[in-house]
C-alpha cells in the first residue's frame, strides 16, 4: 500500500508542472501584446516598455516560466498589478470562504446523495427509485445559481430565517453563525454533485448487486444492512468516488457563482476582480490554486481507490 | 402436511421417528416472464440424510440452481413464486418468516457455487469473509472469530493459514477459492451442504483434490450434501443417491449404483451413453438427438419425447407422465419403464 | 502457390517443431518488458493427413497458445511450423492469406466467434466469395448445401446467431469452416460451451466429416475423456511442453510420466462401485463412527483397493 501511494503522489509532479506552464502560458495567451494589455490603450511607448521589463516579457520563455514556478512552489505568487498586495496573501484570506462553502457542499451530499441512490438501488423500479430519479434530474437540470435565488427567495425573504447575504468565520461567529450563513449557499451547490453521486450510486450498486459475491453473503445469512451496506458498497464505491473526484472542479465553479449570489467575499469575486482588471499575477494566483485543488482531489481519489480495489494496490 | 418419510431414495433407512435432514415435496418454482409467469421448476421431490450425499443431475437449464436457491429461499421475492414445502430437520422453511430464514442460512446450511474467484468478495480478505459468518452466527468477538476463520483454512487444507488468512481473493488460484468457499460454508458447522457445480470450473486434478477433501469433511462433520452436477462421472464418485432433472422436473431418481448400472428412464440412458469415458476411442459416439427445449416451450405429455427413441405416438405425447415408484428407493417418469430394457454402463469397460 | 504442390505423400500434414512463445506479463512505467512468462517451451509433434491429434492438459499448459501459433495468428519466438509442405513462418502475408484457407479453427464460444449482426447465411458466404469467388445464386446454393452438411435446414441462412442455440452455432461455425474447402481445422475446445447431450452430435458431425474428406484435427481439449474417444493421437501438456505423447488408449492404459498418471487418475469414472460407503469414508479420514452407523451398501471390493482417490 505504501507503495502504491508513493506512485501515486509521483505521478502527480509532472501534472503539476504541466498544469502550471498552462497557467504561466495563460500570460502570452492574452491577446494582442500582453505588455500593451496590461499597462492601457492610452500608455505611452515608455509605458509599455517599462512595463514589459517589469514583467520581464523581455526574457525567455523557458527561464520567466521557471522563475515564477520556483517562486510559487515556496508560496510567492507574485504581486498583484493593483493593490499591490501579495497574491499568496489574497489567495489565503478568500480560499477559506470557498473551502468552507465547498466542503460544507460536498458533506451534504455525500450524506443525501450516498444513501439516496443506494435506497433507489435496493428498490429498482419501486416509487422510492422514481422519485429519486425524478429530483435527481431536476437537481442537474437547474443552473446552482438558479437554485441559489429559489432559496435566497424562500428562506432569506420569505420566511427570513436564514441570512440571506455575507460570510462570518468560526473565529469571528462561532460554528453557529458561520454555519447558518453557509447553509443556502451549500444546498445550491451540493444540488448538482447530490444528484450526480445518487445516479451514480444507484448504478454501481445495482451492478455490485448483481455480483455471485452478494448472492455468497446472502447464503451465508448475513443481514441485508451488511450485504448492501459492507459487501456491495464497498464495492461499488470505486466508480463514486470517481465521479466524487471528477466534479472536484465543476463544485468549485458552482460555488464560484453561488457566492455571488450570497455577496460572499470568496475565491469567485476575487476570480471575476482579477480578470476584470487584466490583474495577470492574481489570475495565475487563482487558476494555480484552483488547479492544485482539483488535483489534491484527484489525488485522494486514486488513494481512495488503492483501499477500495486490493487488485490495484498490487500492481 | 404428511411427512413422506417412507419414500426417501436410495433406501435410506430412516430412523423411525426422525425426519430426514432435507425433505423437498412438491417444489415449484415460477419467474415473472412479461406479463406472465413461466414455471422452470416442477413438483420436484426428494429427501436427504444426514451423512450422505444425493446428486442432483441434469444440463444447463434444468431448474438444478434454482431449485437449490429455492431450498435456501434466495431466490428474488418480487420475481419468483416458490410453491410446495422445504423440510430441514422436520421445520418448514417455504413460508418461513425472513429473518428465520436469514439465521438458518450459513449456520444450518453452508452453499457453494459454481465459479469460486467470483463467489468471494475481491474487497476483503479471505480470513475477514470467513469470520464474518462466524461473527454473525456464533457470536464470537472479532478476536475468536478471526482464528475460528484461520482454523477453517486449515481444515480445507490451505497451507500457511494464519498468513493466508489477509489475502485477498485474486491472490489464490481457483481450486484454493473453492476451498475458502467451503471453509466458509463450514464454519458455523451446519448439517447440510448445497454445492452447485463446485467443480465445474475446476481443472480435473484440482477437482479431484476438492472432491476428496469433500468427502473427508463429509465424514467429520456428518454432512448432507445436495451435489449439483451435470457430471455423470462426479456423480458416480461423489452421490449415494441420484436424481436426474429434465426440462423442469424430476425424470429419475436412484441410489447410484442402480441409476448407472440399469437406468430406468431413457434420457438417463441417453445420458450414459454420450458420456465420453464410457465410450472409448470410437468412430461415431453415442448422442441424444435434438436439443434440450427451453424453459416455456417444454413439449406436451412426456417433456422428452422429442428426443426419445422409445417414444410411443399417442401415448407419451398427450397426458403428462408421474414420476411412478419403481424398485426400492427408485422412481422414474416413463410410461414405458417397465418393459424397456434400458443400457446402462457395467463395472469394467 | 507453388510451396504447397510439391507435398509428398510421405510428407505428414503439419510438422511443427520446437515451438517457443513467451507472453510479456509485466511492463514498467514506459512499456519495457519486467517480466515474461514462456506459455510454450519446445513443442514438437507431426499431424498425418486424415488423422486427429489431441492436446489436452490444464488451464493454462498452452494449449491455445499452439493451436494459435499453428496458423500464425500470434507468432513464435522460435520454432518452425511446416503446413502443407510450406513454412508458415516465413511466408509473406499474401501466401499466408491463400494458406489460411485451408487450415481453419473454430473455438469454444460460438456466439462470440460469429458477428451477431451478420445473417447466418452471409457468414457462412463470405469465404466462398473471398476465397472460390463463388456470387449471386451459385454461392446461395453452396451455403444451403453446407448447411445441408451440417444439418441445419436452408432456412437458417436468413436468421441471426442470437436465434440459435448453442449447439446449433457451432454447426454454423463448423460450416463456415468448412466453406473454403479446408486440409485443415484446429478446433479450440468446440464443445466444452454445449450440453452434453448435444457434445456428441457436434463431436459425431467432425468424425463423419473427417471420414468423407479426409480433414485433419488438431482438437485441444481439456477433457480427457473427450479428447481420447475422440483423437487417433494424444499430448499431453503442462506448462508449456508436451510431456508424453502416444495414441490414446495406449497413453490413458499405461501413462508414463508422473503427470500424466496424476491427470488419468483424477479423471472422473463413470461406473458403478465408485462411491465409497460412508464407514470407509469416515475411516479413511480417521474419525470415530458416529453413534449411527449408516448402512454399508454393498461395494466393489477391487475398486475399494484400488481406489486411486
Ligand atoms: N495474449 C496473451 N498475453 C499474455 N499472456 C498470455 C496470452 N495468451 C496466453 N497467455 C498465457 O500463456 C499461458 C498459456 O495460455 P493458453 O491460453 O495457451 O492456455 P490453455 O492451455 O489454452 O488454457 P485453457 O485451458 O485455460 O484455455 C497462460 O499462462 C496464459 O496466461
Ligand atoms: N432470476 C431468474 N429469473 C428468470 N428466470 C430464471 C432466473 N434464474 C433462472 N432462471 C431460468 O430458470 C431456468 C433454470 O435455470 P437453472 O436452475 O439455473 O438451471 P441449471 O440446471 O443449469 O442450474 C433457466 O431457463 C433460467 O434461464
Ligand atoms: S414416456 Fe415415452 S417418450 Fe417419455 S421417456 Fe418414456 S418412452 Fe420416452
Ligand atoms: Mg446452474
Ligand atoms: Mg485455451
Amino acid at each position: 500500500m505504501l507503495r502504491f501511494m508513493a506512485q501515486r503522489v509521483l505521478m502527480a509532479v509532472p501534472v503539476i508542472v504541466l498544469v502550471s506552464l498552462f497557467v504561466f502560458l495563460l500570460l502570452d495567451l492574452l491577446p494582442g501584446d500582453a505588455a500593451v494589455a496590461i499597462a492601457g490603450e492610452n500608455a505611452t511607448p515608455e509605458q509599455i516598455a517599462d512595463t514589459r521589463e517589469r514583467l520581464g516579457l523581455d526574457l525567455p520563455l523557458l527561464e520567466r516560466f521557471w522563475d515564477w514556478f520556483t517562486a510559487a512552489l515556496h508560496g510567492d505568487l507574485g504581486t498583484s498589478l493593483y493593490t499591490g498586495q501579495s497574491v499568496g496573501g489574497a489567495v489565503a484570506e478568500r480560499l477559506p470562504v470557498t473551502a468552507s462553502l465547498a466542503v460544507v457542499a460536498l458533506l451534504m451530499a455525500v450524506a443525501v446523495g450516498v444513501p439516496l441512490g443506494a435506497l433507489a438501488a435496493t428498490r429498482p423500479g419501486s416509487r422510492v427509485d422514481r422519485v429519486v430519479g425524478v429530483a435527481g434530474s431536476l437537481a442537474m437540470a437547474l443552473p446552482p445559481f438558479v437554485i441559489a435565488l429559489v432559496l435566497v427567495v424562500v428562506f432569506a425573504i420569505r420566511l427570513a430565517v436564514l441570512p440571506a447575504t455575507g460570510y462570518e468565520s468560526i473565529a469571528d461567529g462561532g460554528v453557529g453563525v458561520w454555519l447558518s450563513h453557509l447553509l443556502l449557499p451549500a444546498v445550491a451547490v451540493a444540488a448538482l454533485l447530490g444528484a450526480e453521486l445518487a445516479r451514480q450510486t444507484r448504478g454501481a450498486l445495482l451492478d455490485a448487486l448483481s455480483q455471485s459475491y452478494v448472492r455468497t453473503a446472502r447464503a451465508r445469512g448475513l443481514k441485508p444492512l451488511s450485504v448492501v451496506g459492507k459487501h456491495a458498497l464497498k464495492n461499488a464505491a470505486a466508480p463514486v468516488v470517481t465521479v466524487l473526484a471528477l466534479q472536484a472542479g465543476h463544485v468549485l465553479g458552482a460555488a464560484v457563482t453561488v457566492e455571488f449570489v450570497f455577496a460572499m467575499p470568496g475565491f469567485g469575486s476575487l476570480a471575476v476582480d482579477a480578470v476584470n482588471q487584466r490583474d495577470v499575477p492574481m489570475i495565475q494566483g487563482v487558476v494555480f490554486t484552483s488547479a492544485l485543488v482539483v488535483l489534491v482531489a484527484n489525488l485522494l481519489a486514486d488513494l481512495a481507490y488503492g483501499y477500495l480495489n486490493p487488485k490495484l494496490r498490487a500492481g | 402436511m404428511a411427512v413422506d418419510a417412507t419414500a426417501a431414495p436410495g433406501g435410506a433407512p430412516n430412523v423411525p421417528g426422525r425426519a430426514p435432514l432435507l425433505e423437498v415435496d412438491g417444489l415449484t418454482v415460477e419467474f415473472r416472464s412479461g406479463a406472465g409467469r413461466v414455471r422452470v421448476v416442477d413438483d420436484v421431490r426428494f429427501t436427504l440424510d444426514r451423512g450422505r450425499t444425493l446428486g442432483l443431475v441434469g444440463e444447463s437449464g434444468s431448474g438444478k440452481t434454482v431449485t437449490s436457491l429455492a431450498v435456501m429461499g434466495l431466490l428474488p421475492p418480487r420475481s419468483s413464486w416458490v410453491e410446495g414445502s422445504v423440510r430441514l430437520d422436520g421445520q418448514e422453511l417455504v413460508d418461513a418468516a425472513g429473518a428465520e430464514l436469514t439465521d438458518l442460512r450459513g449456520r444450518d446450511i453452508g452453499m457453494i457455487f459454481q465459479e469460486p474467484r467470483r463467489s468471494l468478495n475481491p474487497a476483503f480478505t479471505v480470513g475477514e469473509q470467513i469470520a464474518e459468518i462466524a461473527r454473525r452466527h456464533l457470536g464470537l468477538s472479532r478476536k475468536d472469530a478471526w482464528d475460528r476463520a484461520v482454523e477453517m483454512l486449515d481444515t480445507v487444507n490451505i497451507a500457511d493459514a494464519a498468513r493466508r488468512a489477509r489475502h485477498y481473493p485474486h491472490e489464490f488460484s481457483g481450486g484454493m477459492c473453492q476451498r475458502v468457499m467451503l471453509a466458509g460454508a463450514l464454519v458455523c458447522r451446519p448439517k447440510l451442504l448445497i454445492a452447485d457445480e463446485p467443480t465445474t470450473a475446476l481443472d480435473v486434478t484440482v477437482q479431484a483434490r476438492m472432491l476428496r477433501l469433500m468427502n473427508e469433511l463429509q465424514a467429520e462433520f456428518d454432512l448432507g450434501i445436495l451435489f449439483i452436477t451435470h457430471d455423470l462421472g462426479v456423480v458416480a464418485e461423489m452421490a449415494d443417491d441420484v436424481a436426474v432433472m429434465y426440462a423442469g422436473e424430476l425424470v429419475e431418481q436412484a441410489p447410484v449404483d442402480d441409476l448407472l448400472s440399469r437406468p430406468e428412464h431413457p434420457y438417463t440412458a441417453g445420458l450414459l451413453g454420450s458420456s465420453p469415458d464410457v465410450q472409448g476411442h470410437v468412430e461415431r459416439l453415442r448422442s441424444i438427438p435434438g436439443s434440450v427445449p427451453a424453459v416455456g416451450a417444454w413439449p406436451a405429455g412426456c417433456r422428452f419425447h422429442t428426443r426419445c427413441e422409445h417414444a410411443r405416438p399417442g401415448t407419451c405425447d398427450t397426458d403428462p407422465v408421474a414420476l411412478a415408484d419403481g424398485g426400492p428407493g427408485r422412481r422414474a417418469r416413463c410410461v414405458r419403464s417397465g418393459e424397456l430394457h434400458l443400457e446402462g454402463v457395467g463395472v469394467d469397460a | 502457390m507453388p510451396e504447397t504442390t510439391d507435398t509428398g505423400p510421405a510428407e505428414p500434414l503439419l510438422e511443427v517443431t520446437d515451438l517457443r512463445k513467451s507472453f510479456v506479463t509485466k511492463r514498467d512505467v514506459f512499456g519495457r518488458a519486467v517480466a515474461r512468462e514462456d506459455a510454450v517451451r519446445g513443442v514438437s509433434f507431426t499431424l498425418p493427413h486424415g488423422r486427429t491429434l489431441g492436446i489436452v492438459g490444464e488451464t493454462g499448459a498452452g494449449k491455445s497458445t499452439v493451436g494459435r501459433l499453428v496458423l500464425r495468428l500470434a507468432e513464435p519466438d522460435a520454432g518452425s511450423v511446416r503446413l502443407l509442405g510450406a513454412d508458415v513462418l516465413s511466408l509473406s502475408r499474401r501466401d499466408l492469406r491463400r494458406l489460411r484457407r485451408r487450415a481453419q479453427m473454430i473455438f469454444q464460444d460460438p456466439f462470440a466467434s460469429l458477428d451477431p449482426r451478420m445473417l447466418v447465411g452471409q457468414t457462412i458466404g463470405e469465404p466462398l466469395l473471398l476465397h472460390a469467388g463463388l456470387k449471386g445464386a451459385a454461392r446461395t446454393a453452396r451455403v444451403v448445401e453446407l448447411l445441408g452438411r451440417v444439418g441445419l435446414p436452408a432456412g437458417t441462412a436468413d436468421r441471426y446467431p442470437h436465434e440459435f442455440s448453442g449447439g446449433q452455432l457451432q454447426r454454423v461455425a463448423i460450416a463456415r469452416a468448412l466453406a473454403s474447402e479446408p486440409d485443415l481445422i484446429v478446433c479450440d475446445e468446440p464443445v466444452a460451451a454445449l450440453d452434453v447431450s448435444v457434445q456428441a452430435q457436434v463431436l459425431n458431425l467432425l468424425l463423419d466429416l473427417q471420414a468423407e474428406r479426409g480433414l485433419s484435427y488438431l482438437f485441444i481439449s481439456h477433457d480427457l475423456s473427450l479428447v481420447r474417444s475422440f483423437a487417433h493421437e494424444v499430448a499431453v501438456m503442462n506448462h508449456g511442453e508436451i510431456v508424453e505423447s502416444g495414441p490414446g488408449s495406449e497413453l490413458f492404459g499405461h501413462p508414463q510420466h508422473p503427470y500424466t498418471k496424476e491427470l488419468v487418475s483424477a479423471i472422473p469414472v463413470t461406473r458403478p462401485g465408485r462411491r465409497r460407503s460412508a464407514a470407509v469414508r469416515r475411516a479413511a479420514a480417521s474419525i470415530p463412527a458416529a453413534p449411527e452407523p449408516p448402512v454399508v451398501r454393498p461395494v466393489l471390493s477391487h475398486v475399494l483397493e484400488g481406489d486411486p482417490s
